[in-house]
């Protein structure tokens, strides 16, 4: 017993050890419902009792061990009737504690598990923030703006799947590793994204609760795969964006634009850590190790948050970067951000042209519209402008973003 | 475990000599590394006769229980530790027959 405060010491033992217990529970029981649950209840059990009983001294092993028990009752009661299969199940009971360094690797189990590509995209977000992540159902369902009901049935419907087809609760093999990386990281900056660049009818323009998350998972893989230069990359791109967030939404809910952001009221420890890791990266390259697409949008954000002064930002890098982005991803998104580049590197008129080139492919989509109004508008084509703001403002799904793109199209001429 | 690897095809079109020879392939390296259950290549979907006898009065059907451009055109039942492995030799088999195929465990 000691004089911790114990519900600060259930926050951070939620936030350190809910990943560690399911993937601890998983391997034990090779059912990853049972370990949610077992899971979900250890942590309720806590809540109860550690403000009469105090905090224990190990709280993880404090949580596993209940956690474990919990899970032993539910298998005990599902299988009354059927003692062979009940003694076959509480074999697992026999296992030897697990060493400090195969709970991690669990976890790195537990997070390719969800991150498989058999499952849906929709279906991977929805598990990862719930069994890695810890996040409950209610709060995946408002973060995504889904009904509780549908969100619970769409990681039910996972877990059947990955039982009935039998996914396999393990790190990949090295063949098959870089591919279920990018897969993981593609998770990770869809949640990002999600928290970065809100969606849907919400009030919130930035939901801060996704963004960390998707940060501490992040953080999370980078301590698990600390040689992955992809990882690194993620990290320091979501750090570099995350270092601007407060700055992003003007006090008025209005989106405020790179170039018009006040760079004092960045986050300096953020830019720091992002920048070190983009440093690190950049010294692989060197040695020879291409970098992936996420180690390259770190570089070019790097470029950007080394800029005091928005009119100091070294355009020639940022293309160049893009044109080496080129190379790897070929789609249109990328070289609608190539062409933003190019304008400040060139003028509005060519890139006014390149972005042209992409009419067919990105009609619908709004970044496409507000870079042609942006453009047009440098080029005093105000009624053309227009037409872009309008088109844009139709397609925008961010509130802060309508906003903004709302006050720009009126102050056109 | 036990996996269901579908052959779907659309359109007519028997496997061409290339395609046969891939499949051989394959086949042998399913039967070398112990994977290999059973295969079949099926006739045409025109070929088939539905028959339900739910009611006791049986009732017979010219052609599949479901009309549509894609068919099922063969299958192999494999043998696969997980679907990590499963999934692997379906995208070897999909190359091999040049077809899409849809895997499904067997319970």
């Amino acid at each position: 017993m000691n004089s911790v405060d114990p519900r600060e010491a259930i926050s951070r033992a939620h936030r350190d050890e809910w990943a560690r217990v399911v993937a601890s529970l998983t391997r034990r029981f090779g059912d990853l419902d049972i370990a949610e649950e077992a899971a979900a209840e250890a942590f309720a059990t806590a809540v109860e009792r550690w403000p009469a009983d105090g905090v224990p001294p190990n709280p993880g092993g404090w949580l596993t061990t209940t956690a474990n028990r919990k899970a032993i009752d539910r298998i005990r009661r599902e299988h009354k009737r059927d003692d062979k299969q009940q003694e076959a199940r509480l074999l697992y009971d026999d296992d030897p504690a697990e060493p400090a360094d195969a709970i991690d690797d669990g976890r790195l189990r537990l997070i390719f598990t969800c991150c498989h590509p058999a499952l849906s995209m929709e279906a991977r977000v929805a598990l990862t923030l719930r069994m890695v992540g810890g996040l409950t159902v209610p709060e995946i369902s408002r973060a995504f703006l889904v009904q509780e009901t549908a969100m619970e049935k769409r990681i039910t419907r996972a877990k059947v799947k990955i039982k009935a087809a039998r996914i396999p609760y393990r790190v990949p093999s090295a063949e098959d590793l870089p591919a279920r990386v990018s897969g993981v990281l593609a998770v990770l900056y869809l949640v990002f994204n999600e928290g970065y660049l809100a969606t849907g009818a919400g009030p919130d323009p930035v939901r801060h609760d996704l963004t960390a998350e998707a940060i501490r998972l992040t953080r999370l893989i980078r301590a698990l795969m600390p040689d992955d230069g992809e990882v690194a990359g993620l990290l320091a791109l979501m750090l570099l964006t995350e270092a601007r967030r407060a700055v992003r939404v003007s006090a008025s809910g209005e989106l405020v634009r790179l170039d018009e952001q006040d760079r004092g009221a960045w986050d300096a420890a953020l830019i720091a850590e992002g920048h070190r890791l983009v440093r690190e990266r950049l010294a692989a390259a060197a040695a020879g190790v291409a970098p992936g697409r996420y180690q390259i949008l770190a570089a070019i954000s790097a470029v950007h948050t080394s800029a005091r002064d928005p009119r100091d930002t070294d355009w020639s890098q940022v293309v160049a970067l893009y044109d080496q982005l080129v190379l790897l991803d070929s789609s249109p998104v990328i070289a609608l951000n190539r062409a933003i580049a190019v304008a400040e590197l060139d003028g509005p008129e060519v890139a006014l042209a390149a972005v042209d080139r992409l009419a067919q492919s990105l009609a619908g989509y709004h970044p496409y519209h507000v870079t042609r109004a942006d453009l047009l508008r440098r080029l005093g084509r105000g009624q053309q402008a227009r037409a872009a703001y309008d088109k844009a403002i139709e397609l925008a799904g961010n509130t802060a973003e309508t906003a903004y793109l709302t006050r720009r199209r009126d102050q056109l001429g | 475990m036990m996996y269901l690897i579908s052959v779907i095809a659309a359109g007519a079109g028997l496997a061409t000599p290339d395609e046969m020879a891939a499949i051989d392939v394959f086949n042998d390296r399913l039967n070398s590394e112990g994977h290999w259950v059973f295969a079949g290549g099926l006739a045409p979907p025109g070929s088939a006769t539905v028959i339900d006898n739910r009611g006791g009065q049986s009732i017979i059907t010219d052609g599949p229980f479901l009309e549509s451009k894609e068919y099922l055109a063969g299958f192999w039942i494999i043998e696969a530790a997980d679907l990590d492995v499963a999934l692997r030799l379906a995208t070897e088999g999909s190359r091999a027959c040049n077809r899409k195929v849809e895997v499904r465990p067997l319970r």
